[in-house]
């Protein structure tokens, strides 16, 4: 039997950069191994995403209102709790991630099964890496990574992640609203999850905001510490 | 009985059945009711009782009776704030689990529909 992959993507707001994701994600051969199904959530965007996504055979997860990033991978989480995936893997929907760095992170899994494998945009210095601002804010969050996880993770912060069945089971009971990122990795890490980095590639954001603007960074930091340490301190049974 | 003291018994009165008015349209709910009520109640006795104010006041060691009332106001006023932010969490939490069980059960709905189609 082969194993099943979800593929969740949550968009808001990406009509732009959607086509292009998808078209190219359903282009790629993956091995017969494995058994791809793309999960597209659409987190109440006001745009035409949802009519872009319909021209796809892919499933949409068609949220009514705005929840958030976090809740909006939540419930990629879910659908694949409920139909029993064995792997899904986040992606990205405004086409930062290339989806054929998948493969990447399959075969990353196949040699060594951790829960989670993060594709990194750190370990090899390839492809685009961000502002400074942005990479003494990440260097910021390693640092906070090793207290909280005894880890060493150094983009915790990246969207282009896969988590295995157990992985799967934890974050469709519970995942954290606003950047959900680096405090999902602190509860992981405590369900004594194992946590692997890979190197992947990145592009620029084609179109549409990153979550993370200017002048909401400093906001991000302090909320993310915050939220570090509270998720530490607290039980999640 | 002082003209401050009527007006104050006046506008509270106002206020209490209003606040009751609400009650009996059922447009506030059971909880809230207590805390607006106790709140009315104590304007009323006070409002009677001018001088308790001092009294109390020189009984928590305050010099001027005013500041006892800002200081207790502000005090229940933030209790408040944070019992409606507690609230507030709760009902957004509530929120995102209702919008993921519809967003599953329309994908669901479609499955369904598709199968009985082929």
């Amino acid at each position: 039997m082969p194993i099943k992959v979800l593929i969740i993507i949550p968009c808001f707001n990406e009509e732009k950069s959607i086509v292009s994701l998808l078209s190219e994600l359903l282009t790629i051969n993956f091995s017969n191994k494995y058994w791809i199904e793309i999960a597209v959530v659409n987190d109440g965007s006001q745009d035409k995403t949802v009519e872009v996504v319909s021209q796809f055979n892919v499933i949409i997860l068609d949220l009514p209102v705005n929840i958030g990033i976090g809740g909006a991978v939540q419930t990629g989480f879910k659908y694949a709790f409920e139909n029993d995936f064995e792997i899904a893997i986040q992606v990205d929907g405004d086409g930062q991630h290339p989806p054929l760095e998948i493969l990447k992170m399959l075969k990353a899994y196949e040699e060594n099964p951790s829960n989670i494998i993060i594709g990194s945009r750190f370990i090899v210095k390839q492809g685009f890496q961000s502002s400074t601002l942005r990479r003494i804010g990440i260097f910021y969050l390693h640092f906070l990574n090793k207290i909280f996880t005894q880890k060493n993770i150094y983009d915790s912060t990246s969207g282009f992640r896969l988590f295995d069945k157990k992985a799967i089971a934890l974050a469709a009971r519970y995942y954290p609203d606003e950047y959900p990122e680096p405090e999902s990795l602190v509860i992981f890490a405590k369900a004594g999850f194992s946590i692997s980095e890979i190197p992947v590639m990145m592009k620029p954001r084609q179109a549409g905001q990153s979550s993370i603007r200017y002048f909401s960074q400093v906001y991000y930091i302090i909320k993310v510490t915050i939220a570090m340490f509270f998720s530490y301190i607290r039980k999640v049974n | 009985m002082q003209k401050i003291q009527i007006i104050i018994i006046f506008i509270n009165s106002l206020l209490l059945f209003y606040i009751a008015r609400l009650i009996i349209k059922g447009k506030l709910r059971e909880e809230y009711i207590i805390a607006w009520i106790v709140c009315t109640v104590l304007l009323m006795f006070f409002s009677f009782w001018r001088n308790g104010l001092e009294v109390l006041a020189k009984a928590f060691g305050i010099f001027e009776a005013p500041n006892l009332v800002f200081i207790s106001f502000i005090f229940i006023i933030l209790i408040y704030l944070l019992h409606l932010s507690i609230v507030n969490t709760k009902l957004q939490k509530d929120i995102t689990k209702l919008t993921q069980e519809i967003a599953l059960m329309k994908q669901n709905l479609k499955k369904d529909e598709a199968n009985d189609a082929a």
